[in-house]
């Protein structure tokens, strides 16, 4: 496996609900070793997956949003945000986490992970992917 | 050209398994390989043996298990989505104090990495179900 594939990861659920926001974050953390490039989308009901102060005491799921900080980690530092499905449900990119990357080329400068990326480029991100894996 | 397919949603409720599978019989009549066949989510419930519809409707799980038969398919069931939804072979079983096993004859239960190598090995990943 020496060749180099674009991975994106669309994700377009809220976190709650269904399982997908969860199993997807399970395939990105697993496929993070395989050394590939990596993109993550959020678009439509999946920006409420980077929402801030989430809470799930009341409906007994695992919250699991605090998995999104370790991306970084994993360098998976290239995450956009849709800009339309953040303006169609009232947020701004101030609800959303702040997820950061250590940059190694710049001395381990801590630098934001996130983009927000109008529905034109949303199209060219998807166009350019090799593997498109929708949650 | 080099097929992979991921299957996202279980039998019966969905037809996206029947499409995969009609997809993935087309494709291999007519000369193209199907490098693995990954069932996530829900998809995992097509990897059950205990699957009984009437006898007039199709058995999703039983056609896959034929058509790997025929084609030494690779059926893959993803480890940790089957753990949670109570798919699995003897060593799982055997693992988890369970009293048997459930996984369908020619499926396989194996990790997320297996997808991944199917992303990176294939021309192209088909993805099937919500």
């Amino acid at each position: 496996m020496s060749e180099t594939k674009k991975f994106v990861y669309m994700n377009r659920k809220a976190p709650y609900g269904t399982v997908y926001a969860l199993e997807s974050l399970e395939v990105v953390l697993i496929g993070a070793a395989f050394e590939q490039e990596v993109q993550l989308v959020f678009v439509d009901d999946g920006v409420y997956q980077l929402t801030k102060n989430q809470s799930t005491d009341g409906i007994g799921m695992k919250n699991f949003s605090k998995t999104y900080s370790a991306l970084g980690d994993y360098d998976v530092n290239q995450i956009y945000i849709d800009e339309q499905s953040l303006k169609d449900r009232g947020l701004t990119m101030d609800d959303l986490q702040e997820l950061t990357y250590e940059d190694e080329d710049d001395d381990w400068a801590e630098k934001s992970s996130m983009k927000l990326v109008n529905r034109e480029q949303l199209a060219e991100l998807i166009g350019n992917a090799d593997v498109l894996l929708n949650f | 050209m080099k097929f992979a397919i991921q299957i996202n949603e279980g039998p019966f409720t969905h037809q996206a398994a029947d499409t995969a599978y009609q997809f993935t019989k087309a494709a291999l009549e007519n000369g193209h390989e199907i490098f693995r066949v990954f069932f996530y989510h829900d998809g995992v419930n097509n990897g059950t043996m205990y699957g009984v519809p009437p006898i007039d409707d199709r058995n999703v799980s039983a056609i896959w298990s034929e058509l790997a038969e025929k084609y030494d398919l690779d059926l893959v069931v993803c480890v940790a989505a089957a753990q949670r939804r109570g798919i699995m072979d003897e060593d799982e079983s055997k693992r988890h104090g369970k009293g048997a096993a459930n996984i369908a004859p020619k499926f396989r239960i194996s990790g997320l990495g297996q997808l991944i190598e199917a992303g990176i090995e294939a021309d192209r990943l088909l993805v099937f179900g919500d």
